[in-house]
């Protein structure tokens, strides 16, 4: 199958057979993580360049991993050892990039669109790995990767995603992958939290958290992200972690199979108990390994062959 | 046009299959450290029924998995987009074994040159051997079968077609030649 895409910008973009065959392969790609040498030659002579203009360690390390395991050059920017912080402009930086001849660009960017711009201004293809509120494609990849293995399949399934969906590209990814293939999404948050329209997208919403458990297959908790503003929407976290908190006191209501995640990283006592954190339902750490896997999927697929690059 | 052969049938490929997994045991003294992979997709069910046809002789059950070498192929970089990637399952340790690799038809040799490439990052075996139902020549690599179903002489053009089902029912071996392939050699 050939995607019909030559960048991962969103997963808008994805048809459902795309997303479910880069899910197919990253199962083919889990097991070299497995192996006493996890390393395979496949992108042996490719060159990777992962541009963080925004912090992370997580999804950095991540992609860095993944392409390394399969044997690409990868050179990690950020944005404070740039030539962004001398004035440059971001078209200037990507296209000095490009004259350098990657065959893949990974960019993360606290703006919405950066990604999109990169790969209208460059041939080079480029991977979102998260940017602004807009999208966090390769998470929500991984968190539909895990729910698949876990449950085998996505369709039919309830999934909550509680939170500050108002600043959550992890939301939005979600809402995208898990609508498309064939689960109910309901979005949870105080309304402030809730931006206007998102039913829009195919999701349902709920004001209260409560009445949603009994009924959820998933329950995604979302970090509220002091650093983008989360705090000016809320009275206090105490409040806060009170009406959306997942507790063990909740979690009684939830469904025996029913699973735990989070994207990362834990505000443990606020969105989320330590106890609900690192118990049987949770599948934080699951989502952590499988995001490697999954990256390596994509790395190989947007790296394609060299006839591609030169048409 | 397309010009089809049978060149083995249903009965052919069980004596085959039945002669090379009593040439593997004696070549290895027994089913002790062997263990056997069968390359996707076309050694896959070919190695299934040679592990079985050895559990039938030893009356023991030798290991098999499954590999997939498109990760390893040579060509990745002459295609127009990456070609798909099948799962590969080698659930026991290769320490000090003997690896047979079972594939269907052997033709450059450029598969099983992946394979064991494949093979040795997985562990470090005893030995490698090489089991294939059909060697049809044309040989890039310094490659060479240690157990053959059979040796079929071809133009570099032709198909092979090869059909091993786990039951052995549907079975057979085809050569097929078109109008193309003729003019060309």
């Amino acid at each position: 199958m050939k995607l019909s895409v030559k960048s991962l910008i969103g997963l808008r973009d994805l048809s459902r057979q795309e997303i479910e065959f880069i899910l197919d392969q990253s199962e083919s790609f889990k097991e070299i993580n497995y192996r006493p040498i996890k390393k395979v030659p496949t992108l042996r002579g490719k060159t990777i360049i992962n541009l963080f203009i925004e912090p992370s360690t997580r999804t950095r390390t991540s992609f860095e991993i993944a392409g390394k395991r399969l044997s690409a050059d990868v050179i990690n920017f950020s944005a404070s050892q740039s030539s962004l912080t001398k004035g440059e402009t971001l078209s200037d930086t990507v296209r000095n990039l490009e004259a350098m001849k990657p065959d893949l660009i990974i960019v993360r960017s606290q703006a919405a669109g950066i990604p999109e711009l990169f790969a209208r201004t460059v041939s080079t293809p480029v991977i979102n790995a998260g940017d602004g509120f807009h999208e966090h494609p390769t998470q929500g990849l991984l968190d539909l990767f895990t729910v698949r293995e876990r449950r085998k399949k996505i369709s039919g399934l309830k999934i909550a995603i509680v939170g500050d969906i108002r600043h959550s590209r992890v939301a939005r990814s979600n809402i995208y992958g898990f609508s498309k293939l064939g689960a109910q999404v309901t979005v949870v948050g105080p309304p402030t939290m809730i931006p206007p329209g998102i039913e829009e997208l195919g999701c349902k919403v709920s004001y209260h958290l409560d009445p949603v458990i009994p009924d959820s297959d998933v329950i995604m908790m979302l970090r509220i992200q002091l650093e983008r503003g989360s705090g000016n929407f809320l009275p206090s976290l105490r409040e806060y972690s009170k009406f959306y908190g997942l507790n063990l006191k909740r979690l009684e209501q939830a469904k025996k199979e029913v699973l735990i995640m989070h994207p990362g990283p834990v505000n443990r006592g606020v969105e989320i108990s330590p106890e609900v954190a690192d118990g049987n339902y949770s599948v934080i750490l699951d989502q952590v390994e499988n995001g490697v896997a999954v990256r390596m999927a994509l790395l190989y697929l947007f790296c394609g062959g060299a006839e591609e690059v030169s048409a | 046009m397309q010009k089809r052969k049978r060149i083995m049938d249903a009965e052919t490929i069980r004596r085959a299959l039945v002669r090379i997994a009593h040439e593997i045991l004696e070549r290895n003294k027994g089913i002790e450290g062997l263990v056997l992979i069968g390359i996707r997709r076309g050694g896959e069910n070919v190695a299934t029924r040679l592990a079985r046809i050895l559990k039938e002789i030893e009356g023991k059950s030798v290991p098999c998995g499954f590999m997939d070498i498109t990760m390893y192929r040579d060509d990745l970089y002459h295609m127009s987009h990456q070609p798909e990637v099948h799962k590969t399952s080698v659930n026991f340790a290769l320490e000090k074994k003997a690896v047979v690799l079972v594939d269907d038809v052997l033709f450059t040799g450029r598969t099983v040159r992946a394979a064991m490439d494949s093979v040795i990052d997985l562990g470090r075996p005893k030995s490698i051997q090489l089991a294939v139902l059909i060697d049809r020549g044309h040989r890039e690599f310094p490659i060479r079968p240690d157990f053959v179903g059979r040796n079929i002489p071809t133009s570099r053009t032709d198909l092979i077609e090869a059909v091993v089902d786990p039951k052995g029912k549907e079975d057979r071996v085809e050569l097929i030649e078109t109008e193309e392939t003729k003019g060309k050699e």
